[in-house]
């Protein structure tokens, strides 16, 4: 039997459109617990790249690659949730629009 | 019945591919951040699939533990914290949506030139070399003019993904491990240190440091009376 995958070039095409979906809810969106959730998704849309291109090469490069990748989305979901959490108490508000005391 | 199991991944990805696109979509447009992150846990499990469909079974599992369950349960106890019910009912989107939403088509337009249907030459369904774990040895190998001389030899055998991975990032990426994991000490020490709060007059009242500080002047003003 021969196991007919779904080819490289599709996986790339729903990565790409994960990216952009991501894309547009960091630029769209003004809560920033949804703008992180944004993040999250591109950079799971890379890890769809990168296993797409694992596979397709036999190499096992990409997988580890991906796992260092959790790792870090991991730390950067830590630090980002408790940065809005003192966003909150501040400004009583996780608006992107409302961090702009550095706005010159 | 062969032309339905060989057909089979495909399907599978269709339905999954949809879903997760659809899941992403809703995750944006979604008011309320619990369906938002409740769709990023459709999302993520759906990519679990996809990773399976790829011969990525560990990636898939570590996806399912981490993501969905890790930084899923982080980002709902935060969205729990902020009470959402108490914040002002505003409008969603930010005031140049429409300048997003040209910016994630252009890309995505971009993303899709890109992408040759015909020019990644697929492997006939041969995925052994990810299973497959090499393990070397310093072996004695007598050459032909009768010296004696040590060499590295290699011996290769099929194994599961997880045997397989193990050996490529205990070996070759030993040291990005490592850093990893300090990475991840010092994003732990960020986290508590940022997040804390500043503590109200009352309640420093009641820290350690605040009690043992007091209990030593206490100690020093007795000495300064018993002295006199």
């Amino acid at each position: 039997m021969i196991e007919v995958a779904p080819s490289t070039a599709a996986y790339l095409m729903l990565s790409a459109t994960l990216f952009s979906i991501g894309l547009v809810g960091v630029v769209i969106r003004r809560n920033m617990i949804t703008v992180l959730m944004s993040i999250e998704l591109m950079l799971n849309a890379v890890n769809i790249n990168l296993i797409a291109f694992s596979h397709r090469l036999s190499s096992l490069e990409g997988q580890i690659f991906v796992i260092f990748i959790i790792a870090i989305a991991a730390g950067e979901a830590a630090v980002g949730l408790a940065i809005i959490i003192q966003l909150y108490r501040l400004k009583s508000s996780v608006n992107v629009d409302e961090a702009k005391v550095l706005n010159g | 019945m062969e032309a339905l199991t060989s057909g089979m991944p495909f399907l599978v990805f269709l339905i999954i591919g949809t879903i997760a696109v659809a899941a992403s979509i809703l995750v944006v447009a979604m008011r309320n951040p619990v369906h938002s992150a409740l769709f990023l846990l459709l999302t993520f499990l759906c990519v679990a699939v996809l990773f399976v469909l790829k011969a990525a079974e560990f990636v898939a599992a570590v996806q399912v533990l981490v993501y969905a369950g890790g930084i899923m349960v982080l980002f709902l106890f935060v969205v729990m914290l902020i009470n959402v019910r108490s914040l002002p009912e505003e409008r969603v989107m930010s005031a140049f949506w429409k300048g997003g939403l040209a910016v994630g088509l252009g890309l995505f337009i971009l993303f899709a030139g890109v992408v040759r249907p015909g020019v990644y030459h697929e492997p006939k369904g041969n995925e052994r070399d990810l299973r497959t774990q090499t393990t070397y040895r310093m072996r004695k190998v007598r050459n032909a003019d009768g010296t004696v001389t040590e060499r590295r030899v290699g011996r290769s055998r099929v194994v599961g993904n997880s045997e397989a991975i193990g050996m490529v990032l205990y070996r070759d990426y030993l040291v990005p491990f490592e850093v990893a994991s300090l990475f991840l000490l010092v994003a732990m020490i960020g986290a508590i240190v940022i997040g804390k709060r500043e503590l109200l007059a009352e309640e420093e009242e009641s820290t350690p440091q605040f009690i043992l500080d007091r209990a030593e002047k206490e100690k020093e003003v007795k000495e300064v009376v018993n002295g006199r």
